[in-house]
């Protein structure tokens, strides 16, 4: 009896919950370093609230980026360390069905708590309640193509001895459209204006990449699997 | 084990053609060419750094040769990936095992992603490989030998008609040793076939083929 | 029909193409550039706002442009030799980001120079600019990409595979910072280049567009003979040409 592709997406996710599961440290440090990040910044400019209003949405967007990039550089490194990616590859389902499902899963683990999070942190930079919707949709949809930005980057170092960096380097270029989008649209949620633009734009990003990077991904993989 | 009730499609065949890896300067693989038909063993030996994981990996797919291709019934493996990737099993020389996992959540989601194996039959083929009172243990306390024993315990229960082990005697004791010689001949009961690395004379109640790669 | 076309690209070929080409280009180069120079510097009349500080505009948008031509060059050609595997393109792709990142850097240095008497300061965040830089940026990724494999025929497939979802990013990139810039700047920032220029100051800068790219070209076919020879040191045809 053979195993349908939804059937082996669906055991693959459950694999990742269990091991995260497992092991809840390594899904805390991402979210303890985004806290960190964004206390930096009244530290270091002023604790004045008029003033952090103003930053919040660029602060709260740069501490996101920074820690979800951290939870990728996981994404495949531990499997290929340990050789079971390559069991994985070889498991007669599609290479590109694996990839999806582990960057689904490690998006509900990661990108997802970081949303659930950020009014947390979105308080504490003084951000109006009323803003929040927008600013919970935006981080959804950033995150989540953060995570297909950062499946082929994390496919492309998977096997490099000083792949972090590199990581970074590579992701956050193509990142960037996403900070704007996604930081101009809390912004202007804060200043009670109109942000279904901002928020369109990064919607048709979210789909753009969501078609397109899974096939990139496992191209990448291909190539550092050799 | 039942699986044993289940027999690969007859006369399987898996064929390497001229095979030829370069890895940067160094030409790594120079015209392997090698044949494994339905009972048959094929034993990989030779020194240190003579290609033989390597080919063992172009074999399995999982490198892409310069040059020369893999059949699998006479299809090349990338175009009936799907049905090679279901008819066989591959054990590399770790374990590929999760830390965090027990040996059957391994198992679980190795196997889980070729065919729908039920928790009996899982246990029974860590049972069958010696370590049925690991099965509950994370991988992370298990010794390197008993590891590989659920490894093989993992290709077993992919009921595949192709194993290619990468020194699967590595880390065993004797009777570990004992064990995997004996399943393998079972295996090749069934009409199974097998692609073996070992460093040592494989010894088998039957004939095997051998291959010796050199530098 | 294929088999031209790979016979074209067979590395002794491509070798002896490119060195074929290359003074042709350089000719061209020279010609042109130094027609646009002359002429741009000298003869064309000073802007009536910018006055003679405008004149940097002959080096910094054809450096501008190229910066993404090359761009462009390097994703194609690692995009045919990923897809048909053709080698060449490897080596194509690899001579090319090193020429674009220094391309884009001439961008840049031109830009901010431009910036100074124009609005008081060397760096303005004029979204030209910005996605000028954030071009360096993917310049850097995909050039350290190729570095950091020990296999180098792994580092092309990789960095061949960045520039590709680099190019497709490169649109967007400049989309978003423009509609950043937007909505930042409100237009007061006076912007780099211009659409409506005389015809006297549009000839030598198409002039030094096109001697730009005939440098690029020769450039770049110097740079994929040495790219060639590198990677085809162990093949026969390379041990005869060197008389090893």
């Amino acid at each position: 009896m053979s195993v349908g592709v939804l059937e082996a997406m669906s055991l693959v996710v459950r694999r990742e919950m269990r091991l995260a599961f497992r092991r809840p440290d390594q899904l805390l440090q991402p979210l303890v370093f985004f806290l960190i990040v964004t206390t930096l910044f009244p530290l270091s400019l002023s604790p004045e609230l008029s003033l952090l209003r103003d930053m919040a949405p660029g602060v709260l967007w740069v501490a996101a980026l920074l820690s979800s990039l951290l939870s990728l550089e996981t994404l495949f490194k531990g499997d290929a360390e340990d050789g079971t990616l390559e069991q994985l590859t070889l498991s007669a389902q599609p290479l590109v069905a694996i990839v999806i499902a582990k960057t689904i899963a490690h998006w509900l683990l990661s990108g997802a708590a970081l949303v659930l999070m950020s009014p947390l942190v979105a308080t504490a930079l003084a951000i109006p309640v009323g803003a929040f919707p927008t600013m919970l949709a935006s981080l959804a949809l950033g995150t989540l193509t953060l995570s297909w930005l950062g499946a082929i980057g994390a496919g492309l170092t998977v096997g490099l001895r000083r792949g972090s960096v590199l990581l970074s380097l590579i992701v956050l270029p193509l990142a960037m459209p996403l900070l704007i989008f996604g930081a101009s649209a809390t912004d202007r949620a804060i200043g009670g204006e109109g942000s279904a633009g901002a928020l369109y734009f990064l919607a048709a990003l979210c789909v753009f990449t969501c078609t397109l990077a899974p096939f990139a991904a496992a191209a990448a993989l291909r190539i550092t699997l050799e | 084990m039942n699986g044993a009730a289940k027999m690969p499609e007859p006369a399987a065949l898996l064929t390497a053609e001229k095979i030829h890896v370069w890895r940067g300067e160094r030409h790594v693989l120079r015209g392997v060419s090698l044949k494994v038909e339905s009972g048959r063993l094929l034993h990989l030996f030779g020194p240190n750094g003579t290609g033989k994981t390597t080919l063992l990996r172009v074999i399995a797919g999982l490198l892409r040769p310069e040059q020369g291709r893999v059949c699998w019934d006479g299809r090349p493996i990338g175009e009936a990936r799907e049905q090679y990737q279901s008819a066989m099993a591959y054990a590399s020389h770790e374990a590929a095992l999760k830390a965090d996992l027990t040996a059957l959540e391994n198992l679980r989601y190795a196997v889980g992603m070729k065919r729908r194996a039920s928790e009996t039959e899982l246990r029974a083929a860590l049972e069958e490989t010696g370590v049925g009172g690991c099965a509950d243990l994370p991988a992370r306390v298990l010794s390197a030998g008993q590891k590989r024993r659920v490894a093989m315990a993992r290709v077993l229960a992919m009921r595949a008609s192709l194993w290619l082990l990468d020194e699967p005697y590595a880390n065993l004791d004797t009777s570990g040793g004992a064990l995997v010689s004996r399943l393998l001949e079972e295996h090749l009961d069934r009409g199974g076939l097998a692609l073996v690395i070992a460093h040592h004379a494989l010894e088998l109640g039957r004939s095997i083929d051998r291959l010796e790669l050199s530098p | 029909m294929w088999t031209w076309f790979y016979k074209l690209a067979s590395p002794p070929h491509a070798y002896r193409s490119a060195a074929a080409m290359a003074p042709w280009f350089l000719a061209a180069a020279a010609v042109m550039i130094v027609y646009g120079l002359v002429d741009g510097l000298v003869f064309a009349p000073p802007d009536y706002q910018q006055g003679d500080a405008f004149r940097i505009v002959y080096v910094h948008a054809p450096s501008a442009w190229l910066s993404l031509f090359a761009y462009t060059t390097m994703a194609v050609a690692g995009g045919i030799a990923l897809i048909w595997r053709i080698k060449v393109g490897y080596a194509v792709a690899a001579a090319a980001a090193p020429i674009g990142a220094s391309f884009t850097l001439a961008a840049l240095a031109t830009g901010s120079l431009w910036g100074r008497p124009m609005w008081g300061t060397y760096w303005a965040w004029d979204p030209r600019l910005t996605s000028e830089l954030i071009l360096l940026f993917l310049y850097f990724g995909v050039i350290s990409l190729r570095q950091a494999f020990e296999d180098p025929a792994r580092g092309d497939r990789a960095a061949a595979l960045l520039g590709l979802v680099g190019v497709v990013n490169v649109p967007i990139v400049h989309f978003s910072v423009y509609w950043w810039n937007s909505l930042h700047q409100g237009g007061t920032v006076m912007r780099l280049g211009k659409p409506h220029m005389a015809p006297s100051m549009l000839w030598p800068l198409l002039a030094m567009l096109f001697g730009f790219m005939c440098f690029f070209g020769a450039v770049l076919c110097m740079r994929v003979r040495g790219e060639i020879l590198d990677r085809e040191r162990q093949s026969a045809w390379v041990r005869e040409l060197v008389g090893a």
